[in-house]
């Protein structure tokens, strides 16, 4: 498991104290939708999402975008052993959901993009880099049970 | 993956372009500030610099360097193979940038236009820019091997 310091541990607080899982949660799927359209091949039962009008109000992308924002905060709430507490997830996604992992690294990159409209100039280069090295390790984590 | 730019993506970049471009020289400053902080690994290219921490002289200089290459190809957006072409040279001969490092850049790039154009930053605009970043980074590569 990764080594935090106390002033990353602040800083990654700190970036998440200011993400409205609501309001970031339902933006999030809709600009992986559009940004990387080919991973519509993990969303055939949910509707219409084939247009950017259609993905831009899919209430289940919404809802969708609020459990994975929801499985993060237990990432953030337990720095120092989520990689253990993802194992299920990690297994879900490998076994039943079939996601190619490479899609967990395109996805973090629009949590941090949509992260930074939402945060601008307060997203500076250190608090970046330390936002990367816990999505990194997020991202690791997902990956763990894929074997 | 050989994904080309549609009318509709070349349309969207040089409007997005348009507005953007007087702010060249600090998103390419702050980028680059970016990709060497939280990707330190690309900071092995720029040894001879004396000063590698964001915002210092040879960062912005660069970055401003960078983006006129940017600028460049927005430009020349119809045909980005033959108008790169002494750019692809130069970094696959005397640079010799891994290519991998275009992609880190990129995401770097669009990391700051979120940050100061949030609304118009939109999705469609996203993907337009990521697209033609992608574009421009195979022009580069063209010369590689």
């Amino acid at each position: 498991m990764v080594k935090w310091t106390e002033e990353e541990r602040r800083i990654i607080r700190g970036v998440w104290e200011k993400v409205d899982i609501d309001e970031i949660g339902e933006e999030l799927w809709a600009r992986a939708l559009i940004v990387y359209p080919w991973i519509d091949r993990y969303f055939g039962s949910f509707g219409d999402i084939f247009t950017t009008t259609a993905i831009l109000k899919n209430p289940k992308l919404a809802a969708l975008g609020k459990v994975v924002l929801s499985a993060l905060d237990t990432a953030v709430k337990n720095m120092d052993n989520f990689k253990a507490l993802y194992a299920p997830l990690s297994r879900q996604h490998y076994e039943k959901i079939k996601v190619d992992p490479d899609n967990f690294r395109l996805l973090a990159e629009c949590i941090t993009i949509t992260i930074a409209c939402k945060l601008r100039a307060e997203l500076n280069p250190q608090v970046q880099a330390t936002w990367q090295k816990f999505l990194s390790a997020v991202v690791e984590a997902m990956n763990s049970q894929y074997k | 993956m050989t994904m080309s730019l549609s009318a509709k993506d070349k349309a969207t970049v040089k409007a997005f372009w348009a507005k953007i471009s007087s702010s060249g020289e600090a998103i390419g400053a702050d980028a680059l500030s970016r990709m060497l902080v939280v990707y330190p690994q690309t900071k092995t290219y720029f040894s001879h610099w004396k000063d590698m921490s964001p915002g210092s002289a040879p960062v912005k200089k660069h970055g401003a360097t960078v983006m006129g290459g940017v600028a460049e190809a927005v430009a020349k957006i119809d045909d980005l193979t033959s108008g790169l072409l002494s750019l692809s040279e130069l970094h696959a001969f005397t640079l010799r940038v891994d290519p991998a490092n275009f992609k880190i850049l990129s995401h770097n790039i669009l990391v700051v236009l979120a940050i100061m154009f949030p609304t118009d930053f939109t999705p469609e605009v996203h993907v337009a820019m990521d697209k033609f970043l992608a574009a421009v980074a195979r022009a580069l590569s063209e010369k590689y091997r």
